[in-house]
């Protein structure tokens, strides 16, 4: 039988997350996925597991977990730590970018998410049925993980077999994503916005407000007007994630993995696509700067990603966990910081 | 020609238009069907998928896998080939009960544009709606053909929440709400068919894009027996279909 994992305490930023539902978005089905899809392939093959099995994505607060039925490595990628509490009492630290192995009762309580999102992966995957070719979590849609919801206190989660033998714990030094600007490129419809407004997104700081959740972000900055002869609305077309949709009040959006398909604001531009996974780390009061590439330039900085991870990958090594640790000292990181993310985002989303 | 507009450097929208009407959005569709030929003859390696709208059809694909430059070149010709209209959906007649609980804004919509709420009803009952596109959420169907003096607009303060399956309208637009939800249309009835079902794989919504769709005025009785065939799952799809060559029922 395979490995139960049982919700002690669940967490209103925990979601089943895998690298999404594409191939639907035709059925206005968002796309869903990790955020940040690297945190999840790093988390994935400590874990032992593919790049793009489902795990628990976690944001602001971690679950309280116990594992029932057997023994099952887990692994932590991303800003945060975990706490072990052993069935006879031990306590250890789980440090990100470790895996350690549970025994059937020992629970794991992650703390507080310091950035935007962390990766807790389990050998074998997370189990939830699929639904339309995902284990992804659409919130909005009910769709996909825990019967399309967040984490709570008793549910139990099927994990995966395990495929190959259990190896030792590893470990790998921190993935640390690109510094610098986003990076852009204009459209699709740069031509609704003023001279002024292209400058301006180019050359102001933008904010992270705390409107901000899967579906998307609100940045805060000067306003990026609308051209008056193109107008502050089209007639509705498609949106993906990385789309800096501006409503009339000219403050952008940027919209993550759970946006809707279709949206009726002018996108002045999008992300590249190897600058999506930094934007699951952007916090509210953040500043942020954009700067524009060519079509060129954005695949090469793919490419180079691509072939960062694949280094991080190999660098995978064997390590020998930690022994006890102070218990009081561990339970004191886990104080919520008090950021609230809750809101939809208005006209525009509302039909 | 259709214009060809990055969205980020993984999807190009194919816009053939700016405007909702049928004759663009056939060639959305006439253009979306040439896409689905190409695939099954292996000739769009690296495309994942395509997204039919009013006016344009996104398609998104793997820059690692494609040549975004070659794929644009690919796209123009298949653009150029295409039918320019393309009657590519499939015809349904959906019962709905109109009015009352389950159509509170029937009387107000059917006041504002001088006309009794059974005329509203007649009208609603003898125009053909064409399926735009699917969006805002899974199997929300943007349906064109609302007759000019059934159109108003949004609610000046949406709804918390639109009851699920209810048949709405705003502007010269038409839509069924898949499930609750908050919303601003002007709510005239309801169905008892579910219109997304995730478990159904190859198919999850009942309508597509290009679709065309009646609506056959049901009583309360009837609401409530379909309503319960829906429940106990032995309300088939099919059996609102409507053959190609057959005439709407009346």
């Amino acid at each position: 039988m395979a490995v139960v994992i049982e919700v002690l305490e669940g967490s209103t930023g925990t979601t089943v997350q895998d690298a999404g539902r594409p191939g639907y978005r035709s059925y206005g089905v968002a796309l869903s996925g990790a955020l940040d899809p690297l945190g999840l392939a790093c988390a994935n093959a400590l874990a032992g597991n593919r790049a793009d099995a489902a795990a628990l994505e976690m944001r602001l607060q971690g679950p309280h977990l116990r594992v029932v039925g057997g023994c099952l490595r887990v692994a932590l990628a991303g800003p945060a730590e975990a706490s072990v509490r052993r069935v006879e009492g031990r306590v250890l630290a789980l440090p990100a970018w470790h895996s350690i192995t549970l025994e059937d009762g020992d629970t794991l309580k992650a703390g507080v998410i310091r950035g935007g999102v962390a990766y807790l992966a389990v050998a074998g995957g997370i189990d939830t049925p699929p639904q339309l070719g995902s284990r992804a979590t659409h919130l909005r849609a009910q769709i996909g993980g825990v019967e399309g919801r967040a984490l709570r206190a008793g549910d139990r989660i099927d994990t995966g077999d395990r495929d190959g033998t259990q190896d030792g714990e590893c470990r790998q030094a921190a993935f640390v994503h690109e510094g610098g600007p986003l990076r852009l490129m204009l459209g699709p419809q740069e031509n609704h916005f003023t001279p002024d407004a292209l400058r301006t997104l180019i050359d102001a700081d933008f904010v992270v407000s705390r409107d901000a959740d899967r579906m998307g972000i609100r940045l805060k900055g000067p306003q990026l007007a609308h051209n008056a002869a193109a107008g502050e609305e089209i007639v509705s077309d498609c949106v993906a994630p990385g789309a800096l949709q501006v409503p009339p009040d000219g403050q952008p959006i940027l919209l993550l993995a759970d946006c809707q398909t279709v949206g009726g604001y002018p996108k002045i531009a999008t992300v590249i696509r190897a600058d999506l996974p930094r934007l699951a780390h952007l916090l509210p009061g953040d500043r942020l700067r954009f700067a524009l590439v060519t079509r060129a330039q954005a695949l090469s900085a793919l490419r180079e990603q691509r072939a960062k991870l694949e280094s991080w990958l190999a660098g995978i090594a064997p390590y020998r966990p930690a022994g006890d640790i102070d218990e009081a000292a561990l339970y004191s990181v886990n104080l919520i910081s008090g950021i609230l993310f809750d809101n939809g985002f208005g006209k525009g989303d509302e039909e | 020609m259709p214009r060809l507009l990055p969205l980020g450097d993984a999807a190009w929208t194919v816009e053939f238009g700016d405007g909702i009407d049928l004759a663009t959005h056939g060639r959305v569709m006439g253009f979306a069907r040439t896409l689905q030929a190409a695939r099954e003859d292996g000739g769009l390696s690296g495309v994942i998928e395509w997204v039919p709208t009013f006016r344009s059809c996104t398609v998104y694909f793997d820059p690692l896998a494609a040549d975004a430059d070659a794929l644009a070149e690919q796209l123009r010709e298949l653009a150029a080939g295409a039918p320019q209209s393309a009657v590519t959906g499939r015809r349904w007649c959906i019962p709905i009960l109109f009015g009352g609980e389950a159509g509170p804004d029937l009387a107000e919509l059917a006041a504002a544009g001088g006309l009794s709420p059974e005329a509203v009803v007649e009208k609603m009952a003898s125009t053909v709606f064409r399926v735009y596109m699917l969006g805002f959420m899974p199997g929300f169907p943007y349906m064109g053909g609302l007759p000019a003096e059934l159109a108003m607009p949004r609610l000046a303060t949406p709804r918390l929440e639109v009851p699920a399956r209810s048949l709405a309208v705003t502007g010269e637009l038409c839509a069924i709400y898949p499930v609750a939800s908050p919303g601003g249309w002007r709510l005239l009835g309801r169905t008892p068919l579910t219109l997304f079902d995730p478990r159904d794989v190859a198919a999850p919504a009942l309508f597509s894009p290009g679709d065309e769709v009646m609506w056959q005025p049901i009583d309360a009785e009837s609401f409530a027996r379909l309503e319960q065939e829906a429940a106990q799952g032995r309300l088939y799809r099919d059996r609102f279909r409507v053959a190609p060559e057959a005439p709407w029922p009346s």
